[in-house]
């Protein structure tokens, strides 16, 4: 079966918000399980007393990444039909500086906030009220951010191609990248003093 | 095997719960040809409100107005159906590894007050800094990761970098 399954109608679309719903049970759990539902766990990764998040984040990416390379050059999925966020340098750029000082005070991501509120972490239940209020003051305020949201449209880019690299070479070099992380999070690990939490 | 798995210690290995998160984003691509999110839920969630309160309000507005269509409900939207899943798989991994617990999670040098208040402002701004950005920590770094999009790989390199920086900043809140 040729993937995306939704988009080529192998599955029909009636399907689509069961399918999103088991999706996220399966994410949900993964991210408890890894211990994303604690604050003071994921900022284990800025103090280098728990580079959890680093671990899960990246083996993540790297799995989805060589599946869908794997799936399209085996032609068991064609990758050029699956979503691309638009790249608008700028805004990607203060948009992820504003999030990691809102990550560094919260504690949380939008998702992990998510698993936090399911067992039950109050503080988690008034991040995720602090993203209502700020997607809200975006929303309202959008004249202001209007020019700087539009600005710097690269389209549907993708990162090998802007720094003229195969696919392929630039995959691995990620893959390597990845593997030099783990090993200095864990030397960085030893190095530090555990943190009770 | 650990025999107090479930006193709420217990977390799986990070590189297989890395691995079956990967597989979980893979399997959203392969079956949906989209990725994960979490941010995106809760703007359809504000859109949604909006509108059912003031609707010329969000139907002239430049930014609610992109989110509505004639026919459906922004509410019956993919990452909503996604994200309620999130909440039912953390509730039921939390059961599994008995960690359901009401409490405040902060560093011992705070009060329950002032982490709750950083809470809030650090949710108000990954509010506004995933509108800019299209996406949050999910929808933009992790699944734009894994298509090896530009926006991805920036949007990550952004937030974890400020991340790093500001936690040194605010380490108190936290070691």
């Amino acid at each position: 079966m040729t993937g995306p399954l939704i988009p080529m109608n192998i599955i029909p679309e009636a399907w689509n918000n069961v399918i999103a719903l088991l999706i996220g049970i399966g994410f949900g759990f993964t991210l408890e399980a890894s211990g994303f539902s604690s604050s003071r766990k994921i900022m284990g990764t800025f103090f280098g007393y728990d580079f959890v998040v680093l671990r899960v984040f990246f083996t993540a990416a790297l799995t989805a990444m060589t599946g869908i390379i794997y799936f399209d050059f085996m032609g068991w999925m064609d990758a050029s039909m699956l979503y691309i966020n638009p790249f608008y340098v700028s805004p990607a750029i203060i948009g992820g500086l504003v999030m990691g000082a809102g990550f560094a005070l919260g504690g949380f991501c939008p998702g992990t906030s998510f698993c936090g509120i399911a067992i039950g972490k109050i503080d988690a239940m008034v991040f995720a009220g602090g993203l209502f209020v700020g997607i809200f003051f975006f929303s309202e305020a959008y004249s202001l951010f209007e020019s700087l949201y539009n600005s710097g449209n690269m389209g549907d880019a993708l990162i090998f191609d802007m720094l003229g690299m195969s696919k392929a070479v630039f995959a691995f070099l990620l893959i390597m990248a990845a593997i030099g992380m783990f090993y200095g999070a864990t030397f960085i690990e030893k190095l530090v003093k555990k943190v009770e939490y | 095997m650990k025999m107090n798995k479930r006193d709420g210690t217990f977390y799986i290995n990070p590189y297989l719960g890395g691995i079956l998160l990967g597989l979980v984003l893979f399997a959203s691509y392969y079956i949906t040809g989209r990725g994960l999110g979490a941010s995106g839920a809760v703007k359809n969630t504000v859109v949604t409100a909006v509108h059912s309160v003031a609707p010329t309000h969000a139907e002239k507005s430049g930014y609610y107005s992109k989110f509505l269509s004639d026919d459906d409900s922004p509410m019956n939207n993919w990452l909503v159906f996604e994200v309620m899943g999130v909440v039912i798989g953390g509730f039921l991994s939390g059961i599994i590894y008995g960690r359901m617990k009401l409490k405040v999670e902060h560093s011992p040098k705070i009060t329950d007050n002032k982490r709750l208040i950083a809470a809030a402002v650090g949710g108000i701004l990954f509010g506004i800094g995933s509108q800019l950005a299209r996406g949050c920590t999910s929808g933009a770094a992790l699944s734009g990761m894994a298509v090896l999009s530009a926006s991805g790989i920036i949007t990550m390199l952004a937030i974890f970098g400020s991340a790093y920086f500001f936690s040194w900043i605010f380490k108190k809140l936290w070691i």
